[in-house]
């Protein structure tokens, strides 16, 4: 298999080229232009063939290819940021509908004020619309996760959207070494087309009908049974992933340095990578640390992390969102998963990296050394909003003297 | 590939929002109406304009190629009266 040096961005559209996509509809958002132009360019010169379709917005580009999907076409779509929220209405459609649709999300800060850099708000804003959102670390990942979100969305059991996250500019516009996988090998392993109805002149269908409110309360409950399925369909698809092509990931959640640690990370997304380092850097300090990195924030890996929580003496939530006024989002399941299973074991959430300020694996590794040491000092910490401020602005005085400039 | 969409029926518990549409579904709406369309044959040329504006998909086409109105469902708006070109339909009051 031919070995590229491939962006995050074009690792996606390789991807969906392999996929056999029909039809492809975007509007040019940052930190995402890079994937459609490229899809863009195969289509042109005859690599992929498909319908490019341009629109005058992202509202537009989801329901364009919505619409080709719910006629029987494999479809893709993919924005970032504002594109996204931009789209949210659709996004809650296509879910509802049940229609197998694949969409990359490049994660990037929401304004205001305009920001380009990488978080995970926009992202985690989609987290209960009915898609099944996965997050990658890196490009082969990418790439990865993009193939498979195909045969995901369009498994009888699932019949739900998939979104695959990649950090904007981390991943997207920072090339890596990524094996491709051969044409032949994927139209084995991928079969065609499948969904659960089709909407054609003929098929006398309508959608934009209402029901009644209990049938609607029974749609719901559908949604969730169908992503209850996705887990097992996802460990399946990570499994025989690895069978065909090489890799698999270890299907929700990815666990590194887990098997013995004392300390759980959970994380999501590129700045994984990161706290991977601070894990094995802390091990040579003497400190057990773990990453758990979740791989997939909607179906949410309950079980796993029931199973982590249950063995070690703390965890350790980085969000790159916030809740403001609540929570970082990926510690509101972590609690909810921990206490749902009477859990004692000591919680911190670190709110971090918001609006792109970097996190390396030195600050990883201060950090989870200090709260390391509240645990074991008094045999119990529980923090659920730690705010890693950027450097230059750690205290309460430097913070003000930002904010004097307004006053 | 290359062979079309592959139907499949859902293997977890599935509804989806659709609905088969059916003339009357809703019982006949054409009870709704305060006022009714009435079409004058020897003014109407068949050009079908009314058929094209009609929201509610009851004009129907006679076999001489004039208009008439499925009055089960005319829900009264009016639109047919007043995008034709000849005034070939008025409204009459029902009430």
């Amino acid at each position: 298999m031919p070995l590229m040096s491939l962006t995050g961005n074009y690792a996606v559209a390789h991807a969906v080229r392999l996929a056999r996509v029909k039809v492809i509809s975007a509007y040019p958002i940052t930190p995402q232009t890079t994937i459609v132009e490229k899809l863009s360019a195969m289509v042109e010169n005859g690599e992929l063939d498909a319908k490019m379709v341009r629109v005058e917005s992202e509202h537009s580009a989801l329901a364009t290819v919505f619409g080709a999907a719910s006629a029987g076409a494999r479809a893709f779509t993919a924005t970032s940021s504002h594109g996204l929220l931009y789209m949210h209405e659709v996004v809650w459609w296509a879910a509802g509908s049940r229609i197998p649709l694949v969409m990359a999300v490049v994660t990037r800060a929401i304004g205001p004020p305009w920001n380009i850099h990488v978080d995970h708000q926009d992202i985690f804003d989609q987290r209960d619309t009915g898609w099944i959102i996965g997050i990658a670390q890196e490009n082969q990942e990418v790439l990865d996760m993009t193939l498979q979100a195909f045969k995901l969305s369009e498994d009888p059991r699932v019949y739900l959207p998939v979104m695959v996250g990649l950090d904007g500019f981390i991943l997207s516009h920072t090339r890596a070494p990524v094996d491709v996988p051969e044409q032949e090998l994927v139209d084995e392993w991928l079969p065609p087309r499948r969904q659960p109805y089709v909407i054609s002149p003929e098929s006398n269908y309508v959608m934009g009908n209402i029901a009644p409110d209990e049938v609607h309360f029974l749609m719901r409950y559908s949604m969730h049974e169908a992503m209850e399925a996705a887990k097992t369909v996802i460990k399946e698809i990570d499994k025989e992933y690895g069978e065909v092509f090489g890799r698999s990931y270890g299907g929700l959640i990815e666990c590194h340095n887990c098997d013995d640690a004392d300390y759980i990370i959970v994380i999501t997304g590129s700045w994984s990578g990161d706290a991977k380092v601070a894990s094995d850097m802390l091990r040579e300090n003497g400190y057990k640390v773990g990453v758990a990195r979740i791989r997939y924030i909607r179906p949410w890996p309950k079980e796993e992390l029931e199973e982590l929580g249950s063995r070690a003496k703390g965890i350790i939530v980085f969000d790159r969102a916030i809740s403001m006024g609540g929570y970082g989002p990926l510690y509101s399941d972590v609690a909810g998963t921990l206490y749902s299973n009477g859990g004692k074991t000591s919680l911190v959430g670190v709110i971090a990296g918001l609006a792109g300020v970097d996190v390396g694996a030195e600050t990883f590794k201060e950090t989870i050394t200090s709260i390391i040491h509240k645990i074991e000092e008094n045999g119990f910490f529980f923090e659920p909003q730690l705010w890693l401020l950027p450097k230059d602005y750690s205290s309460r005085e430097k913070m003000m003297e930002v904010a004097k400039r307004w006053l | 590939m290359g062979k079309g969409p592959i139907l499949q029926a859902p293997e977890t518990f599935f509804i989806a929002p659709l609905s088969r549409p059916a003339p009357g579904s809703v019982g006949k709406t054409g009870s709704w109406r305060t006022s009714k369309p009435v079409v004058y044959e020897d003014k109407c040329t068949g050009c079908m304009l009314c058929w094209l504006y009609c929201p509610e998909n009851t004009i129907l086409k006679t076999s001489n190629g004039k208009v008439a109105i499925d009055y089960d469902y005319c829900k009264g708006c009016g639109v047919c009266a007043a995008v034709c070109p000849f005034e070939a339909i008025d409204m009459v009051s029902e009430v």
